[in-house]
């Protein structure tokens, strides 16, 4: 299990990440995130007592620190060819989540090919699975491909936000900062991926994060940890043994609209033509 | 749930840019047009704009003043939005805004004073009491009507036009640069799309001109001034010819070069957009105008007062409609269509009620002639009636306006 990975104490981290917030690492982000985690864990109580007794051992916020998101460069690699499309990642992202109804932080899709045309659906994102299908051609090929935020290093979300609510972590990750974003949905029109939507209670933009309060505690994102074929992969690319970093290094992978070169670091393996 | 055709990206099936992007363009379009028509006459000296000139530079200010309501109305976070002047991410088109915004809200100010300055004075001179307090305020305590003085306006003006076209056009041109810099969405994504920003300002700058000055006329019984009116005319006819050039340059280059996006932005074309786009933009809004407008220049001598100005208003009320499909087609009809290139969404229809609703938008377009009222009980707007006949030079306007009170 990928879980055997979590850094000790990290249990009582990401309790900023988890809001989105830029607090995983770095002088005061550091400082902030410590002060966040002995709140939030009830621990100032604890604290108050040691600095009364001067005789416990140190605060959490040493173990917090264990997380540093220089060491780390995440990226994403999809194998269409496991993909069954039975849709538990898309389920599980939701719950883990709370993504709104009617919108989508990854989706699932079916492609229907045949010599005289293709067919493509997602219903409901592939959440509920898919029904049988009904081309009015015949189907020589049939596949899924499981779709989500692309993470790119060259992306132009964050190149358009106004206010500098999108960014990207240190570690390779495209966020929203909630708490700044102003809801224009600029940065939704300029995804070329649509991966991205305004929460319609929160009135900002919203995306995949690859769980970002789950990997940094070690984790893998809820999509990952619960595709039964190993579809969806995490990896670490810092990591030299990464399975992921391999992948990409000698396998041929492929992303999506390369033409657009925004540089995603979701890769894919095993893609047809017809995706898009 | 809006319905798809094709297959559509889940997350593409909202239009996020609502009827208030659609009211943005057009407004900001007629603060560019208004003052382009203000610049033929106060920078490259063509006399025969001069009964409009002062209406043309009240109308760029009262829908300035309106233009940042449509951006702020629409936002997710509206109490947010200042930020984006106050903490703008640079790499963001958007993030112009607000430097333009100003910017060219103080050059335009400042412009309009110099016009005004010997009318603020008169009326400083003529008023009483609280009006007199205003006034005096308004012309900054300085009263000095010295031919030098005068000289002085008539400098400040040529430079403050001169710095405020190009800011006006960029205040608009940019607004077509957000959407022409969008990669990601085909129907948007081409360099063309500020010009045609640009030039189908132009048109409903001068359209609404048209218009408004013949209503003026009307208003106050004054026969409007038939040189003013041909020249308005043919300088409309000139950037429709332009703009419906390049907007079916966008679409020719695009069918011709079979480019990826051409099966699904055609099938956009015919099949959602296909009222507001083939019927409105092009053929009622286009078409029809060019040959009205054709009829005015080039039987120009041969036209009656009232014949011209019936060709010209008609000409120009469909220029506003063909400018407004324009914005509509391009605003919503890039979000109709899905970036996964294999779908459509059915047409939108924005809200009644509600702050991105049609009647905010309605109120929208009606605010800024209140502001023109307001601005004419004031300062006044009307040039003095020459009898029909053009002043030989376009000397003191405030002076020629004050003694016709």
């Amino acid at each position: 299990m990928e879980a055997t990975k979590m850094q000790p104490g990290a249990e009582t981290a990401g309790a900023g990440a988890a809001t989105g917030d830029r607090s995983a690492g770095g002088g005061s982000r550091r400082e902030f995130l410590g002060d966040a985690i002995r709140l939030s864990g009830g621990a100032l109580v604890f604290l108050a007592g040691s600095s009364a007794s001067g005789s416990t051992e140190p605060a959490p916020k040493t173990k917090a620190e264990a997380y540093n998101w220089e060491e780390h460069s995440y990226a994403y690699l999809i194998d269409t060819q496991k993909c069954i499309g039975c849709g538990s990642c898309v389920r599980a992202c939701r719950a883990e989540n709370a993504v709104p109804d009617g919108f989508y932080r990854t989706w699932v899709e079916r492609y229907a090919v045949g010599m005289e045309g293709s067919h493509v659906d997602s219903p409901e994102g592939g959440m509920d699975g898919f029904p049988p299908l009904a081309v009015g051609f015949t189907v020589t090929k049939s596949f899924f491909v499981p779709k989500m935020c692309n993470h790119c290093k060259a992306t132009p979300c964050i190149q358009v936000c106004p206010v500098g609510a999108s960014y990207r972590t240190k570690d390779g990750v495209v966020m929203v900062d909630g708490e700044r974003c102003i809801g224009c949905a600029y940065c939704v029109q300029a995804c070329p991926y649509g991966s991205r939507f305004l929460n319609p209670s929160t009135h900002t933009a919203e995306k995949c994060t690859w769980c970002y309060h789950r990997i940094t505690k070690g984790l893998r994102p809820a999509c990952v940890e619960v595709c039964p074929t190993g579809t969806r992969q995490f990896g670490d690319m810092k990591r030299e043994d990464d399975p992921v970093r391999q992948a990409i290094e000698h396998e041929r992978v492929e992303i999506l609209q390369a033409h657009l070169l925004t540089e995603p670091r979701c890769y894919y393996l095993h893609l047809d033509k017809e995706v898009r | 749930m809006p319905e798809i055709s094709g297959y559509a990206f889940p997350n593409d099936i909202t239009v996020w840019w609502s009827l208030m992007i659609v009211m943005y363009p057009y407004i900001t379009g007629f603060v560019a047009g208004a003052f382009i028509v203000t610049s033929l006459y106060h920078l490259f000296g063509r006399q025969e704009f001069r009964p409009i000139a002062r209406l043309a530079m009240a109308t760029s200010f009262a829908f300035l003043l309106v233009a940042a309501l449509p951006l702020q109305l629409h936002l997710g976070h509206p109490e947010r939005g200042p930020s984006v002047m106050v903490t703008p991410n640079f790499t963001s088109a958007m993030a112009g805004f607000g430097i333009l915004y100003s910017g060219y809200l103080v050059v335009l100010m400042l412009e309009i004073w110099f016009v005004w300055r010997q009318e603020i004075i008169a009326r400083a001179r003529r008023s009483r009491g609280v009006a007199r307090g205003f006034y005096k305020l308004l012309a900054l305590y300085t009263y000095d009507t010295s031919p030098e003085a005068i000289e002085i306006d008539h400098r400040a003006i040529t430079v403050l036009a001169g710095i405020g076209l190009p800011m006006a056009c960029m205040l608009h041109g940019y607004v077509g640069f957000i959407f022409g810099a969008i990669k990601a969405n085909p129907w948007w994504s081409t360099p063309l799309m500020p010009v045609i920003f640009l030039m189908s300002a132009a048109v409903s700058g001068i359209a609404l001109l048209i218009v408004l000055y013949q209503v003026v006329a009307k208003l106050t019984r004054h026969p409007s001034d038939q040189p003013c009116v041909s020249a308005l005319a043919r300088w409309l006819w000139f950037f429709l010819i332009i703009t419906l050039t390049l907007e079916l340059l966008e679409i020719i280059v695009m069918a011709y070069e079979k480019s990826e996006p051409w099966h699904i932005v055609s099938e956009l074309l015919t099949t959602r957009l296909e009222f507001s786009y083939l019927s409105m933009q092009m053929i009622v809004g286009g078409l029809i105008p060019l040959i009205l407008l054709a009829i005015v220049v080039m039987l120009n001598r041969y036209l009656h007062d009232r014949v011209r100005n019936t060709l010209s208003t008609a000409a120009a009320l469909l220029c506003l409609l063909q400018v407004f499909s324009m914005r509509w087609n391009i605003v919503i009809g890039g979000q109709l269509l899905s970036k996964s290139l294999r779908g459509l969404r059915s047409p939108y229809e924005p809200e009644i009620f509600g702050r991105e609703g049609v009647l905010a938008a309605l109120a929208l377009l009606i605010v800024p002639f209140v502001i023109l009222w307001v601005f004419d009980r004031l300062l006044g707007i009307r040039v003095a009636p020459n009898g029909g006949e053009r002043p030989p030079r376009p000397e003191p306007e405030g002076a020629a306006s004050a003694a016709a009170e």
